[in-house]
């Protein structure tokens, strides 16, 4: 009975911790006045972009033949394309492609490189130099450059471009967690689960990778900005997704050609990718202050 | 030390022929048939047939990688471009140039005004100075680069009319390209700059130098600065690399012929051997410009000096 009550009050105790861990670190977050324009720009932008059917004042493909290259007015905030679509109905909408393959490369990738770098982080020896050599030859190439290349390999499509974004971004998580592993490796509560047979894939995930994780979550924080922009310029060489997708990049790469005519047309998709990746940064900076231990009282 | 630089080297080359191997397979592997291509629409099957076999696609795998790494790394030759047929090496040294010269002259702007940003914020921590440079460095790290590019033209070619928009020529085609290339890397290094200056700010040798009554200006310059310096210099390797494997999308906003141009054209016309041999550029690239840091890092960190001799020693004793 004593037990019993005493393993509730031990629960209580790690809910109660966990939670507050949680609600310092957002605390945190909100405190700092950077990653607080952030977290409402970023909101306001997503919202606008899940909800674009509602806020959105065309369809996303209704044309309006008398105002093609219309320029930004009261009818049109962001003004037309070339087929007398209105671009800001078109950003709402390319917003869900760019932030939905910002967000999945940047946690594909992560998880990827936090599952290989804990292997190779925990197991040491053998394993961990084939998993670190291998790595080098990964990141010998730019990932911007391996990015290129597995695009064009695989062709466009949602699923293929993610894979291609997410592609450069696993051996820097793989640096990462390894580092934080290293430096975890020796600590006592690995010995201690050791001790009570915990299984080795249990120590890895349940006890070790919570200790090491939070710069690999700034880093992916940080990673999504990134992804947007890379995802944008592949679209813009004609890789990635292609027009007619509203996607940002795919829309500038669709109105490059009337950039000396028609600078609305570049200026907006530019602008709001140039916004979203601010937004992302912010928090990420702020992120990252929040969880450093250094910083924490 | 000489151990260390041999060791460096062989696993320089291990790299390289490694990447070689993946891009040639995943180009093998990749679906479509090239000589069908190049061939054109209009083209019998026996004239693709025959290009299959000018173009050595008609035998197997085994034999294609080992014509390709012989050829490449025993004799030197890249091969021969199969749409332009002409030597891809030739193209290559012309093109070669002008993405260096982007490529340096952008890491050079990089440092300089990265560094300049870090130190200038540093020094003015929690003012509004810092405030405003990070400021400025958060907008740089944000705003894509090929966008600042098209944003440039329409400023300062469409408006103003200063700078052309397109094409290599005199040195007044560069100014561009160099802009956007340096933008994202001169904020990643101010930030770093700032982050490490602040850390060594409050070790003891600095209060010792500010004890013994030192000027600030050399306070900064002479005792924090060089220790802060360690962490922008093992980076720089990477952004060089980055900024020259970047230069492909700035190239192609620009219209700059230089390598990454030619790397995304044969990309799109299924140009193999061109595809190959500028990723292997770019792949000889990074590793020499990170073995360069590496050395330069270790040559100017006495701690990696004295960490490397002394683990010889132990391993002597062993």
């Amino acid at each position: 009975m004593i037990r019993r009550k005493k393993k509730g009050a031990y629960d209580q105790y790690i809910k109660s911790s966990k939670s507050s861990l949680f609600a310092e670190t957002m605390q945190r977050i909100w405190e700092n006045p950077g990653a607080r324009v952030g977290i409402v720009l970023l909101a306001v932008i997503v919202l606008a972009c899940l909800f674009a059917p509602l806020v959105a004042p065309y369809g996303v493909n209704d044309m309006d033949i008398q105002n093609m290259f219309a320029g930004p007015s009261a009818q049109h905030l962001c003004g037309t394309d070339g087929m007398g679509r209105d671009l800001f109905t078109r950003l709402l909408y390319g917003g869900r492609y760019s932030l939905a393959l910002g967000l999945c490369a940047a946690i594909f990738g992560s998880v990827a490189g936090t599952i290989i770098g804990s292997v190779a982080g925990y197991f040491g020896g053998k394993t961990e130099t084939l998993i670190m050599r291998i790595m080098d030859i990964w990141s010998s190439l730019p990932s911007i450059l391996l990015c290129i290349l597995i695009s064009a390999v695989l062709g466009s499509g949602f699923f293929n471009t993610v894979l291609a974004l997410s592609v450069g971004n696993v051996p820097i998580g793989v640096r990462l967690i390894r580092g934080q592993i290293l430096a975890e490796r020796s600590r006592e509560y690995l010995e201690a689960a050791e001790s009570i047979k915990c299984s080795k894939i249990s120590i890895m995930f349940r006890h070790l990778l919570p200790n090491v994780v939070s710069p690999v979550i700034v880093d992916a924080t940080m990673g999504i900005g990134m992804t947007i922009t890379m995802a944008a310029a592949l679209s813009y060489i004609g890789l990635g997704v292609q027009p007619p997708t509203p996607e940002w990049g795919a829309m500038l790469a669709d109105a490059r050609t009337h950039i000396l005519n028609y600078p609305h047309l570049i200026m907006f998709p530019g602008l709001i990718i140039a916004l979203t990746v601010l937004a992302i940064n912010l928090i990420g900076d702020g992120l990252r202050d929040a969880m450093d231990p250094k910083l924490r009282k | 030390m000489g151990k260390y630089i041999l060791k460096r080297l062989l696993w320089m080359i291990v790299i390289i022929l490694g990447t070689s191997f993946i891009i040639f397979t995943i180009l093998y592997f990749t679906p479509g048939d090239p000589a069908r291509l190049i061939a054109g629409g209009n083209a019998t099957a026996e004239d693709v047939e025959n290009l299959r076999h000018i173009m050595g696609l008609d035998k197997s795998y085994i034999q294609q990688l080992g014509e390709y790494f012989s050829d490449t790394f025993l004799h030197f030759d890249l091969g021969t471009s199969w749409v332009y047929n002409k030597p891809v090496v030739d193209e290559m040294l012309v093109r070669l140039p002008r993405t260096v010269i982007i490529g340096l002259s952008a890491m050079v702007l990089n440092l300089a005004l990265g560094l300049l940003m870090g130190i200038f914020a540093a020094t003015h921590e929690g003012k509004w100075q810092d405030s405003l440079t990070m400021g400025i460095a958060m907008v740089f790290i944000s705003c894509p680069d090929f966008w600042v590019a098209l944003m440039l033209i329409l400023l300062f070619s469409a408006k103003l009319g200063w700078l052309p928009a397109y094409g290599i020529g005199g040195p007044q085609y560069y100014v561009m390209p160099i802009i956007c290339s340096a933008l994202g890397g001169i904020a990643v290094n101010a930030r770093q700059t700032r982050a490490s200056m602040l850390g060594v700010f409050r070790e003891d040798y600095i209060t010792t130098a500010r004890a013994k009554g030192q000027r600030e200006k050399k306070v900064v310059f002479r005792h924090m600065l060089p220790n802060a310096l360690m962490p922008i210099i093992t980076s720089i390797g990477a952004g060089f690399a980055r900024i020259v494997a970047g230069s492909a999308v700035i190239e192609s906003v620009f219209s700059v012929p230089g390598i990454g141009l030619y790397l995304l054209t044969a990309i799109n016309s299924r140009d193999y051997p061109v595809v190959r041999s500028c990723v292997l550029f770019f792949a000889v690239f990074t590793s020499v410009s990170m073995l360069i840091v590496d050395l330069v890092y270790a040559f100017v960190d006495p701690r990696i000096k004295a960490q490397y001799s002394s683990v010889r020693k132990g391993g002597q004793k062993k």
